[in-house]
C-alpha cells in the first residue's frame, strides 16, 4: 500500500486530498488506478504529469518500479529551456 | 539488452580532459550551416505579415491584389491552416500563435503570408495585403490583466485551481499552490518578519540567429524541413499534426543552431513555410528579422511576486510564503506554477508556501527561457533572505547555510532530497577568495543561489563500426553548445579507443527513432547514457566477434583498453585483437558491428548554483559595472570541462543582462517600442569582467558517470546576485529588474528624500 | 526594376555580382556568392555577426550596399585560413573553447583581425572594446577575449619569426 501525495494544482481532482493510500507496482498502475478512483485526473495526466518516487523525478518512464514503502509524489510535468 | 543506469565511480582516461571540439572547424571558417544557410533551386521567399495591434478582431483579409503581383506563387491566411487539431486546445493554440484566427492577440500576431520570386516582390506582396481590424481594448501589464474590469483575452479561459469554479471568463487561467506546514502559525513564531513586493520585467532570449527555415512540400505529400531548432523530432511531431501529413513522410534536419535557450523549443512560424510550399508546390525559405523575433517568437514572463519570510535571532527561517503572478502572452500555460515550485527548492522550511496565479496578456506567447520561471521566483526570495539576514544581523552567507537543503529535507515542491548539492556551493562561497578581496567606494557585493531541474526525457543512440575501426555515433539531441565533444569524450572512453576516432553527429529524423528536444540541461546528460549503453552493446558484439575469430568462448573474452583480450591460462597464447582487426575482419564474422540505444533518461537529479558578484554604481548617473563574478555549480561528473564552464559563463552573462539593461517596453497602444538590439540592451564585450567558475562534482546516483545538467541553473541566481550587489553598493534595496540606471537613480533619489525627511 | 553589376575584390579573388541596387552586401555575400560565413542577426548594424572587412576597415556588411564594393577589396571569414593553415585566431578560439553554437563566430574573428592589424598588442580592456559591437549571447566573452589574447600572442610571435628569416 502507497501513501500518494498531491501538489497543490492536482488537489481538487483528488477532492481535495493531500495524499491518499493506494496499491500500486509501477508508475503505469498507478496513474491507471488514480483515473480510475478520481477520473477528474484524466485530464491532469494528459496534459502531463510527473511522479516523485523518493525524490526523483520520472516524466515518462510509466513502467518505473515503485517500491514498498517509497515516498511518491504527483508533480505537473515540469519543461525546461 | 537492459542496461543499470546507477553511478559506478570508475576513473577516467579521457572523459575530464579537454580535447578541440568536432565541430569547430566548421565553426571558425564559415563553413558551418544554420538555418538561413541553405538554399534549394526554384526557392521562394517567404514573409509574414503581422498584426500591427495589441489586440484586435480581424474583420477581413483581401488578398486579391497580392496574389495578382507578378512574381507572387502563394498567399495564405488561416484558411489555409484549417484546424485539424481535434478538440485539443493545447494544439489548436500553437496553430493560433501561428496565424491569427480571426482575432490578432498581439502586436506582431502573423495574420497572412506571401511566397514570392525574391525578397522585394515578397515585400511589395505583404503590402498589398489589405486587413480589415476592429481594434479591441487590450492590456499588457500582469498585475493590470489581474484586475475586474481588464479587458479579456481568451474568452473561453475560466480560471482552474480554485474551488468553487468560476462561471465568469477570466486573465488569470490558472491558481496553483505548493507547500507544507502552517505559515500563518511560523509566522507568529518569528522574531523577525519582512514582506516585500518584486517586479520583473519581460525579456527575451536573445540568440543572435533568428528564426529561420526552408520548407518543402510537395502534392504527394512528402515534405522536407530543414530549420533550426533545439527539437526537430518535436518540430515534426507539431508540424505535421498541424499540416495534416503523416509523420514519417515528414524530414525534419536541424541545421546548426544559433542559440536557442529554450525559444526555439516551440515552432513559430515553421507550419507557415510548409503551408506556403505546399500552395506553391516550390521551396520556401522562410527567416525572421530580428524585429520579428523580438514581437513574435517566446519571450519569458514579465512578473509580479510578493514574498514574506519570517525568522527568529538565531537565523531559523520558521515561515516562507511566496505568492507569484506571472503573464504568459495569450494562450493558457504553467509559467508561474514552476515558479511557485521552484520559489524555495534551495531552502530546509517547515512552514512554506507558494501560490502561482498564471495570467493571460496581449503579448507575445511566452517561451521557456533557460531555467524557466526560476529566476524571477530567485530574485524575490534571494533578496528577502538578504534582507532578512540583516535584520537579525547574521552573515548573509551563514544564514543561506543554516536554513539550506540537504538530503532528507523535504522540498517546497514536496519531495524529499536525494544527495544534493546546495550546501557543498555555499561552503565553496564562503571559502572562495572573491569573498576577501577588498572593495572601493561605490562598490557592493551580493551573492545568490539557485536552483532548477533537470531531465532526461526519450533519447536514441546509434554506434556505428566503421571498417578501419573508426566510430560513428549517431544521435538525435541538437548540439547547443558543445556536447559532440562531450559525446564523443564519451564513446572513446567506453570504447578504450582515442577522442579523435570517434566522430559525433546530429542525425535527421528520418535516420534515428524520436529523441526528446535539447531544453532542460539534457543534451549531454541523456545522449551521454544512451552512447554509453551503445557502446556496452557494441562491446558484447564485439567479443562475440573475437570469440568467433578464436573460436572459443565469449565467456573467455574481455574487452579492455579498445582490444578483445582472451582470458584464462589456456587462452594464453592469444594476441590481443585490436578494434581496428576486429572491424576489418567484420565481414566474415557476422557483418557490420554496431550499437545501438534507446533510453528514457528519466530520473536526471536537480542542479544547484551559488554566484557571487561585485559590482560598482555611479551615483551620479546609476550606471552599474560588474567587476568581478564568479559561478559555483554542482555538475555531477564534468564530462568536458570547457564546455562545462561555458554553460556556467553565458548563463551568468544572460542574468546579468536580464539584472541590469533588457526589458521590453510596450507603449500605452500596446505595442512593442524596443524590438532590436540597439534598445533591447544585451550585455556586450565590454560590459563584462572575466567570469570565474568552480565546477563541483557531488555524483548523480542516477546516471553511470553521475552526470547532472548543467546548462540552465546558472540564469538563476544572477538577478538577486546583482540585486544584492547593487544593494550593498548603492545602499538601496532594489526591488524592480532590471536595475536600470534610471531606476537606481530613481531608488537613490527617494532613499535621499526619505532621509530628508526624517 | 534593373541591377547594378558589380566587380571586385573578395578574399584575394576576384568576384562579380548582379544585385538590385538596395540589396545589401551582406545579401550579396550569401545570396549571390554563396558566402555564408557572414550571418544577419539584426539587419540594423547592432550585433556585429555581419561584420566583414572592406579595404582594411571592419563594416558591418548589413549597412553597406552591395554596389558599394565596386572596385573595392573585401575581406570575409571563409578567406581568413591560409590554405590548410587556419590563422592563429581560429586556431586559438578552438583551443579555448571561446564558441558554443558558433553564429557570432565569424563576425568575432573578423573584428578580431581588424584589431590585431591595427594594435598587435592589445590589453584586455582594448581587446573588450574593440569586439564591443560584436554580440555573443552563449558564451559571456571570457573565452573570447582570452582566445584573442592567446592569439594576439601567437600571431607576433609570427611576426617576428618572419622578420628574422627575412634578415638572414
Amino acid at each position: 500500500m502507497l501513501e500518494v501525495n498531491f501538489s497543490g494544482s492536482f488537489r481538487d481532482a483528488v477532492d481535495g486530498a493531500a495524499s491518499i493510500s493506494i496499491e500500486a507496482a509501477t508508475i503505469r498502475e498507478l496513474l491507471r488506478k488514480l483515473v480510475e478512483r478520481y477520473p477528474r485526473m484524466q485530464s491532469h495526466v494528459e496534459d502531463g504529469v510527473a511522479v516523485s518516487i523518493n525524490g526523483e523525478i520520472f516524466r515518462d518512464s510509466w513502467g518505473e518500479a515503485i517500491p514498498a514503502g517509497a515516498e511518491v509524489f504527483v508533480l505537473p510535468r515540469i519543461r525546461g529551456g | 539488452m537492459a542496461h543499470d543506469k546507477r553511478y559506478t565511480n570508475q576513473e577516467f582516461k579521457i572523459v575530464g580532459t579537454r580535447p578541440p571540439r568536432p565541430d569547430g572547424l566548421d565553426k571558425v571558417t564559415g563553413r558551418a550551416k544554420y538555418g538561413a544557410d541553405t538554399f534549394a533551386p526554384g526557392q521562394l521567399d517567404g514573409l509574414i505579415l503581422r498584426s500591427p495591434h495589441a489586440h484586435a478582431k480581424i474583420k477581413n483579409i483581401n488578398t486579391s491584389r497580392a496574389e495578382k503581383l507578378k512574381g507572387v506563387k502563394a498567399v495564405i491566411t488561416s484558411d489555409d491552416l484549417p484546424d485539424l487539431t481535434n478538440g485539443n486546445r493545447g494544439m489548436f493554440d500553437i496553430l493560433e500563435n501561428c496565424m491569427a484566427r480571426g482575432r490578432a492577440l498581439y502586436d506582431g500576431h502573423a495574420v497572412a503570408a506571401v511566397a514570392a520570386i525574391d525578397a522585394e516582390t515578397a515585400r511589395r506582396a505583404v503590402k498589398l495585403i489589405k486587413v480589415d481590424y476592429e481594434i479591441l481594448p487590450h492590456v499588457t501589464d500582469v498585475d493590470e490583466a489581474m484586475k475586474p474590469d481588464a479587458p479579456i483575452v481568451q474568452p473561453h479561459v475560466r480560471t482552474s485551481g480554485v474551488e468553487p469554479k468560476p462561471r465568469k471568463a477570466s486573465n488569470v487561467s490558472q491558481v496553483s499552490e505548493f507547500g507544507h506546514g502552517d505559515v500563518d502559525a511560523g509566522f507568529k513564531e518569528a522574531d523577525v518578519i519582512v514582506e516585500k513586493s518584486y517586479k520583473t520585467e519581460q525579456t527575451h532570449q536573445g540568440y543572435i540567429e533568428p528564426h529561420a527555415c526552408l520548407a518543402s512540400v510537395g502534392p504527394d505529400g512528402q515534405g522536407e524541413l530543414w530549420v533550426t531548432t533545439q527539437g526537430h523530432f518535436f518540430f515534426r511531431n507539431t508540424c505535421a499534426a498541424l499540416l495534416g501529413m503523416d509523420v514519417a513522410k515528414l524530414k525534419v534536419t536541424a541545421s546548426e543552431i544559433g542559440g536557442g535557450f529554450g525559444g526555439k523549443t516551440h515552432v513559430w512560424m515553421e507550419p507557415v513555410a510548409l503551408a506556403l510550399s505546399r500552395k506553391a508546390n516550390r521551396p520556401v525559405k522562410l527567416v525572421m528579422s530580428r524585429e520579428e523575433v523580438f514581437r513574435a517568437s517566446g519571450p519569458t514572463c514579465s512578473t509580479s511576486v510578493d514574498v514574506k519570510i519570517g525568522a527568529k535571532k538565531d537565523g531559523t527561517i520558521t515561515a516562507a510564503l511566496a505568492t507569484l503572478r506571472y503573464q504568459n502572452g495569450p494562450f493558457p500555460a504553467v509559467w508561474a506554477m514552476l515558479g511557485a515550485m521552484t520559489s524555495w527548492a534551495c531552502y530546509d522550511l517547515k512552514n512554506v508556501k507558494s501560490v502561482g496565479y498564471d495570467v493571460l496578456v496581449n503579448r507575445p506567447k511566452v517561451a521557456a527561457y533557460r531555467a524557466p520561471s526560476a529566476p524571477m521566483a530567485a530574485f524575490a526570495v534571494e533578496s528577502t533572505i538578504d534582507q532578512v539576514a540583516a535584520r537579525i544581523g547574521m552573515d548573509p552567507v551563514d544564514f543561506r547555510i543554516k536554513n539550506a537543503a540537504r538530503e532528507g529535507t523535504r522540498a517546497s515542491y514536496g519531495p524529499t532530497y536525494g544527495p544534493i548539492g546546495i550546501g557543498p556551493t555555499l561552503e565553496a562561497v564562503k571559502n572562495h577568495p572573491h569573498m576577501k578581496a577588498r572593495l572601493g567606494k561605490n562598490q557592493g557585493r551580493g551573492m545568490a543561489c539557485g536552483f532548477w531541474f533537470n531531465f532526461g526525457g526519450q533519447t536514441c543512440v546509434d554506434l556505428n563500426i566503421g571498417i578501419d575501426g573508426t566510430v560513428t555515433l549517431t544521435v538525435g539531441t541538437v548540439d547547443v553548445g558543445g556536447s559532440r565533444a562531450s559525446l564523443c569524450l564519451i564513446a572513446a572512453e567506453e570504447l578504450g579507443i582515442a577522442y579523435e576516432r570517434v566522430r559525433c553527429h546530429v542525425a535527421d529524423t528520418a535516420s534515428l527513432g524520436h529523441n526528446d528536444t535539447t531544453e532542460g540541461s539534457r543534451g549531454t546528460f541523456s545522449s551521454g547514457m544512451a552512447a554509453i549503453f551503445a557502446a556496452r552493446d557494441a562491446i558484447a558484439i564485439l567479443r562475440d566477434r573475437a570469440a568467433k575469430t578464436w573460436e572459443i568462448d565469449v565467456e573467455d573474452v574481455a574487452w579492455e583498453a579498445g582490444n578483445a583480450i582472451a582470458k584464462g591460462v589456456a587462452h594464453g597464447n592469444l594476441a590481443p585483437l585490436t578494434l581496428e582487426e576486429l572491424a576489418a575482419a567484420s565481414p566474415n564474422t557476422g557483418g557490420p558491428i554496431a550499437g545501438h540505444n534507446e533510453v528514457v533518461a528519466d530520473g536526471a537529479g536537480v542542479s544547484f548554483a551559488s554566484h557571487i558578484c561585485d559590482v560598482e554604481v555611479d551615483p551620479e548617473t546609476g550606471a552599474t559595472k560588474v567587476i568581478r563574478y564568479t559561478v559555483i555549480q554542482d555538475a555531477g561528473k564534468a564530462i568536458h570541462p570547457d564546455y562545462v564552464e561555458g554553460q556556467f559563463q553565458g548563463g551568468a552573462a544572460q542574468g546579468i543582462g536580464w539584472a541590469l539593461n533588457e526589458e521590453y517596453v510596450y507603449g500605452e497602444d500596446g505595442r512593442l517600442q524596443n524590438p532590436g538590439f540597439l534598445d533591447y540592451r544585451i550585455p556586450d564585450c565590454s560590459d563584462l569582467p572575466y567570469i570565474d567558475t568552480q565546477i563541483l562534482e557531488i555524483p548523480n546516483p542516477n546516471h553511470p558517470y553521475g552526470v547532472r545538467g548543467v546548462g540552465a541553473t546558472s540564469i538563476v541566481p544572477p538577478l538577486a546576485a546583482i540585486g544584492n550587489a547593487v544593494s550593498n553598493a548603492a545602499g538601496v534595496r532594489m526591488t524592480h529588474v532590471p536595475m536600470s540606471p534610471p531606476r537606481i537613480l530613481k531608488a537613490i533619489k527617494d532613499e535621499q528624500l526619505d532621509i530628508a525627511a526624517d | 526594376m534593373s541591377g547594378v553589376h558589380v566587380s571586385t575584390t573578395i578574399n584575394g579573388d576576384p568576384a562579380e555580382f548582379v544585385c538590385p541596387p538596395g540589396e545589401t552586401l551582406l545579401d550579396a555575400l550569401r545570396n549571390r556568392l554563396g558566402l555564408t560565413g557572414a550571418k544577419e542577426g539584426c539587419g540594423t548594424g547592432d550585433c556585429g555577426a555581419c561584420s566583414v572587412i572592406v579595404d582594411g576597415r571592419l563594416v558591418c556588411s548589413c549597412l553597406v550596399l552591395g554596389a558599394e564594393v565596386e572596385g573595392r577589396e573585401v575581406n570575409t571569414v571563409e578567406g581568413l585560413a591560409n590554405g590548410d593553415t587556419l590563422h592563429p585566431l581560429q586556431t586559438k578560439f578552438i583551443e579555448h573553447a571561446a564558441l558554443q553554437c558558433g553564429i557570432c563566430t565569424p563576425g568575432f574573428l573578423i573584428a578580431a583581425k581588424a584589431l590585431l592589424d591595427r594594435n598587435p598588442d592589445p590589453s584586455e580592456v582594448e581587446i573588450r572594446y574593440a569586439l564591443a559591437g560584436n554580440l555573443c549571447r552563449c558564451t559571456g566573452y571570457d573565452k573570447i577575449v582570452r582566445a584573442v589574447d592567446a592569439a594576439a600572442k601567437e600571431v607576433r610571435k609570427e611576426v617576428r619569426k618572419e622578420a628574422r628569416k627575412k634578415r638572414r
